[in-house]
């Protein structure tokens, strides 16, 4: 549809000339000056249009000419589509120091309107908004000419009260109030009528309207609201719908500042409304003064359209609007009660009918939401019914409407919004966490900056293991969703059909298959389950294995290394030595146990070995009290294949904090222990034997192990002898021939420079140990800023020493 | 996937929309003090590349305020853009083929007049704004597409004999944080329909049903009164059109509570004024 046709037109226009387009305004200025307004002037003003528009940077239009589209907006028989386009025209150079429009003598509703957008585009710089709000109060004031409509006039109100409130007098205010509950409560319910056509075939006998009917087709029980139907509706009716539109701002500008004094002499009774004279029923509001009343009636309004939300809309729009005219009913009501608590326990069992209605249908589940905001804002009062409508809201809304973009958007910025609060006061809300996550896992690209904000507020010493086990699970939760929602949607025939004995044939079969309901349920879990164990979900990721490569998982997947990597960054906050142990543990045990999608994994390890540095450096003391782990996991081959980088962080981590200096328990025994294990660890990766498979280990790690070995040797000095016969055995290794068709030549010699330094400082105990366990106050970040105090430095300075050799005395 | 790398590829300016003044700055720092001749040729600036993902989204003080008194609810802004939601096709750049900006966001008056620079400095601040929305709207359809599972090649590009369901369209909603691009939070609806993207810059406390609701009516009529489906060409030769339709749906950025007969009168009116 979008043809090169368009794109053409875009480019001829972005080209032109500054001499072109003073020819064309020349052309246009002469048909305007011949009162031409048809079509080719439409056609020339179409196009200068998209000139000015279609770039950036400000097109040059001279004084006069567009001293000249402002004259013709103004002329008083000017078609619409003329003056639509002058307007564009002149809001496109805007802001702009040629106009000389003024709404100050404009008296049509509708000229007025499109004028004061051109003003209201200049940003203010000679306090247009202002002037135009005073214009617009004036003209609303006084009655308008016959055929005039003040529907005009309530949008660029509305308009101007957001850009500034402060543009209306208290005065004004309070005429507008007045004229609010007119609009607002007093509208006719009788239908308007057509507009005679004066066609030839148009009957001239006035049919009498009938009266106006609700969405499902009934005669109007009450006053006339947005949710009323008629074929016509009259003026007042037309200007009810547009000061409902306008009641939330209004009442959100002017409803709270300065309560009015109860003998101010601004009593309804004596206002000028004429139509409140006639037709006001109450007779106790009538005393309220203008600001009280507009309240009183909006809440009535409000009220009538929760009634009138429950009928059931013959068409399918009334449906729509029906939910969004109760959002906006709980929203204001919400506001009326903040504004004045009186209101409170009159809303109170309203909303609690209201929330009993419509918290069993899905469709009406957006608007939940002002509702629960509205027991939040009302906790004290509303404690008891509160924490009932907190619990349906957290259990089950994400679980079941997960898929719904919208929803898990409102969901989500209703969490944000009260994060504080829900934090602090809702045990619900740090409860149902695994079900926020799956409006994540389902919708991650849109939610994950959201569920940044939203992540610290869950995380806690008492969930941080279960949100670190489901970060990990995050794209085989979006898989499982996904199963989820195929197989609600599966024909009922098709999900009988598995047989319990045999293996279930697909994710889908295995979704209601009784080897695997109970971990799909563990993962699809509404609530925390810390109890529980995430062991379990090890043949689930297998079974899920097959749709790895589903874009909605790889999305979700990617989202995980920038969480994880908050989530430690919240945990490092409040994470004591225990909970950080456990942590360590978790972690190496899942670096093995993850979604098989081979991107995720290895940007997960990185993060992880990233992290596991971090946590050490928390707490050295793990390595002591984890050491039996912590040797389980650097004595396995296959962990430096599968997870190279974790490994090589685990072994500095241990050359690193295995030491008295971080934990006083740390034992000869248990540095020989550690020291027997890596020994074998090089050994094994070293001594090659050619055969087509050999699999590369990176210099890193085979520099990192020599390091650590070497640093164990120094704080136990009896593997000093055994460790330097090892590094010199280091050259035989790398000119071997298996090692040559690995390594390159840069390599190799990196790792004999590694070994002859290591066996360097080796020679001199007292260095070595200086060097490779710094006291706390050498180890601080002031010495390693600076590269030329760091340890690489310390050591080739040794080397050099000693290559020197003779006559240095080590001391 | 991610969105700035998506975005980035939008970053690819042709020279006549040159990338100075990334989004990401309230006042734009672009067209600093630069005199642009017919802006063909001018210098090219590399579009600074927005971090990975919006780390900066935490550090941020968690807690948002409660809507304020007085707190702005209105549409901010209408665009009508291309789309081009094939993930690496390079069919071209997200180009706005029309905007309206209801009322601009500064409004603190400064106590001199000010310069001729200082005017085009904000225009194309605007400008650049809606353009960074066009984008985003863009790089999130195509998320969206990625996402649904369908090939690349499935994306309905044109379908001239089908009624184009506007309930099926691709569709979605993000938040803009505060100064990127707006200087306050910003919250994005859009709706695409084959290769245009119509989207609507709301504040955050607007209701996002009503302008779900409003975006799709204005659409709807969009498409019939500019032949959207048969012509290329309408949507940026007839703005009088475009400014019409906004102006009976969506008058100053006011959303407004239509029922079905409401709209049919608008729809009169509507027939009225463009079938002169």
């Amino acid at each position: 549809m979008f043809m090169p046709g368009a794109e053409n037109f875009l480019r001829q226009a972005r080209e032109i000339q500054d001499e072109e387009l003073r020819k064309f305004s020349s052309r246009i200025t002469s048909l305007l000056q011949n009162h031409d307004l048809g079509n080719d002037t439409i056609d020339c003003l179409q196009r200068l249009f998209l000139i000015v528009s279609a770039t950036k940077y400000v097109r040059k239009l001279d004084g006069k000419f567009v001293e000249l589209l402002q004259k013709v907006l103004c002329l008083p028989k000017c078609p619409e589509q003329i003056q639509a386009l002058c307007a564009a025209i002149l809001r496109e150079m805007s802001p702009s120091n040629y106009l000389i429009l003024s709404c100050d003598e404009i008296q049509e509703a509708k000229l007025l309107s499109l004028v004061s957008s051109i003003l209201l585009a200049q940003g203010n710089q000679k306090a247009e908004v202002l002037a135009v709000g005073q214009r617009v109060v004036k003209v609303l004031e006084g009655r308008l000419p016959e055929g005039q409509s003040s529907r005009h006039l309530l949008p660029l109100l509305s308009k101007i009260i957001s850009l500034s409130p402060a543009s209306l007098t208290e005065d004004q205010t309070n005429l507008i109030n007045k004229r609010m509950v007119d609009w607002l409560r007093y509208a006719s319910v009788q239908q308007g009528v057509a507009q005679p056509s004066g066609g030839f075939f148009s009957n001239p006998r006035a049919r009498q309207p009938g009266p106006i009917t609700e969405v499902d087709g009934a005669v109007a029980t009450d006053f006339f609201t947005v949710l009323s139907i008629g074929q016509y509706y009259t003026e007042d009716q037309w200007l009810n719908m547009q000061a409902f539109s306008m009641l939330r701002k209004w009442l959100l500008c002017y409803g709270s500042e300065g309560a009015n004094s109860p003998n101010s002499d601004d009593r309804s009774e004596v206002d000028g409304s004429v139509m409140s004279m006639v037709s006001a029923t109450s007779t106790s509001s009538r005393l309220l003064p203008p600001k009280e009343r507009l309240r009183e009636k909006a809440f009535e309004y409000c009220q009538r359209l929760i009634e009138q939300s429950n009928r059931r809309a013959l068409k399918k729009p009334d449906g729509d609007l029906q939910k969004a005219c109760l959002i906006e009913a709980v929203t204001i009501m919400d506001i009326i009660c903040r504004q004045d608590s009186s209101y409170v326990y009159r809303t109170l069992s309203c909303l609690k009918i209201l929330h009993g209605r419509i918290s069993g249908d899905l469709a009406y589940a957006r608007a939940l939401l002002p509702i629960a905001q509205f027991f939040l804002n009302h906790s004290e009062t509303a404690a008891v019914d509160s924490e009932a409508v907190y619990k349906h809201l957290f259990t089950r809304i994400p679980a079941q409407l997960f898929h719904s973009p919208m929803l898990a958007f409102e969901f989500i910025q209703f969490c944000r919004d009260n994060i504080q609060f829900f934090t602090e006061n809702l045990s619900i809300f740090r409860r149902s966490f695994p079900n926020l996550f799956k409006l994540l896992a389902w919708n991650s690209p849109a939610l994950i900056s959201e569920f940044m904000d939203l992540l610290p507020a869950v995380l806690g010493a008492d969930t941080a293991i279960e949100i670190f086990h489901l970060l990990l699970d995050l794209p085989c939760l979006a898989a499982a969703l996904d199963i989820q929602l195929r197989s609600a949607s599966a024909p009922i025939s098709e999900r009988a059909t598995w047989d319990p004995a045999a293996k279930p044939a697909s994710c889908l079969e295995a979704f209601r298959h009784p080897l695997y309901r109970s971990t799909f349920q563990y993962l699809l879990r509404i609530e925390t389950a810390p109890r529980d164990s995430p062991e379990r979900l090890a043949p689930l990721r297998q079974l899920l294995g097959s749709m790895a490569s589903c874009p909605r998982v790889v999305q979700c997947a990617d989202t995980v290394p920038v969480l994880l990597q908050l989530y430690f960054s919240v945990v490092a906050e409040f994470a004591d030595g225990p909970l950080i142990n456990q942590l360590v543990l978790v972690l190496l045990e899942r670096s093995e146990q993850l979604y098989e999608i081979p991107a995720f994994k290895a940007d997960v390890h990185r993060v992880l070995s990233s992290q596991l540095v971090l946590l050490c450096k928390l707490h050295p003391s793990l390595v002591v009290e984890l050491s039996k782990e912590l040797l389980e996991f650097s004595g396995t081959v296959s962990n430096i294949r599968n997870k190279e980088d974790i490994f090589t962080y685990v072994v500095w981590a241990i050359g690193e904090y295995m030491s008295v200096s971080y934990d006083k328990r740390c034992t000869v025994e248990q540095i020989n222990k550690f020291f027997e294990a890596l020994e074998a660890m090089l050994f094994e990766i070293t001594q090659l034997r050619p055969s087509a498979s050999i699999p590369k280990y990176s210099p890193r790690v085979i520099t990192v192990l020599m390091t650590t070995l070497t640093k164990l040797a120094s704080r136990s000095q009896d593997l000093i002898p055994r460790m330097s016969l090892f590094l010199s055995k280091m050259r035989a290794f790398v000119q071997s021939p298996a090692m040559a068709s690995v390594y390159s030549e840069e390599d190799n010699e990196e790792i004999l420079t590694r070994a002859a330094e290591l066996m360097n400082l080796l020679k001199m105990p007292s260095v070595a140990q200086f060097v490779l366990t710094p006291s706390a106050e050498v180890a601080s970040p002031r010495f390693h800023r600076d590269t030329n105090v760091s340890l690489p430095l310390a050591m080739k300075t040794a080397s050099r020493l000693l290559e020197r050799g003779t006559g240095f005395v080590p001391g | 996937m991610r969105r700035a790398r998506a975005r980035g590829a939008g970053g690819e300016e042709r020279g006549d929309e040159c990338g100075r003044g990334a989004p990401g700055s309230c006042r734009p720092r672009a067209a600093t003090g630069l005199h642009f001749p017919a802006c063909t040729g001018a210098a090219r600036a590399p579009r600074r590349r927005v971090p990975a993902w919006p780390e900066r989204a935490w550090v941020r003080s968690v807690q948002q305020p409660l809507p304020c008194p007085g707190g702005s609810i209105m549409v901010h802004a209408f665009l009508i853009h291309t789309l081009h939601p094939r993930p690496g096709a390079e069919a071209g750049l997200c180009r706005v083929l029309y905007s309206r900006v209801f009322g601009s966001e500064r409004l603190d008056q400064s106590p001199e007049e000010p310069g001729p620079h200082d005017l085009e400095k904000e225009r194309l601040g605007r400008k650049e704004q809606i353009l960074a929305v066009a984008r985003q709207v863009d790089s999130t359809c195509k998320l969206l597409h990625q996402a649904s599972g369908r090939p690349a090649s499935d994306f309905p590009v044109q379908l001239p004999d089908e009624p184009i369901s506007l309930q099926d369209a691709p569709s979605g909603v993000f938040r803009l944080p505060p100064g990127d691009p707006f200087c306050e939070n910003k919250t994005v609806l859009w709706l695409g329909v084959l290769s245009l993207g119509f989207a609507l810059v709301c504040d955050p406390q607007e209701n996002l049903m009503l302008a779900e609701n409003t975006l799709r009516l204005v659409v709807k009529y969009l498409l019939e009164h500019l032949k959207l489906l048969n012509q290329g060409s309408d949507v940026v030769l007839k703005a009088d059109k475009t400014e019409i339709i906004l102006s009976k749906f969506l008058p100053h950025g006011q959303l407004l509570f239509l029922n079905d007969q409401f709209v049919q009168g608008l729809e009169k009116e509507l027939g009225a004024c463009l079938s002169k």
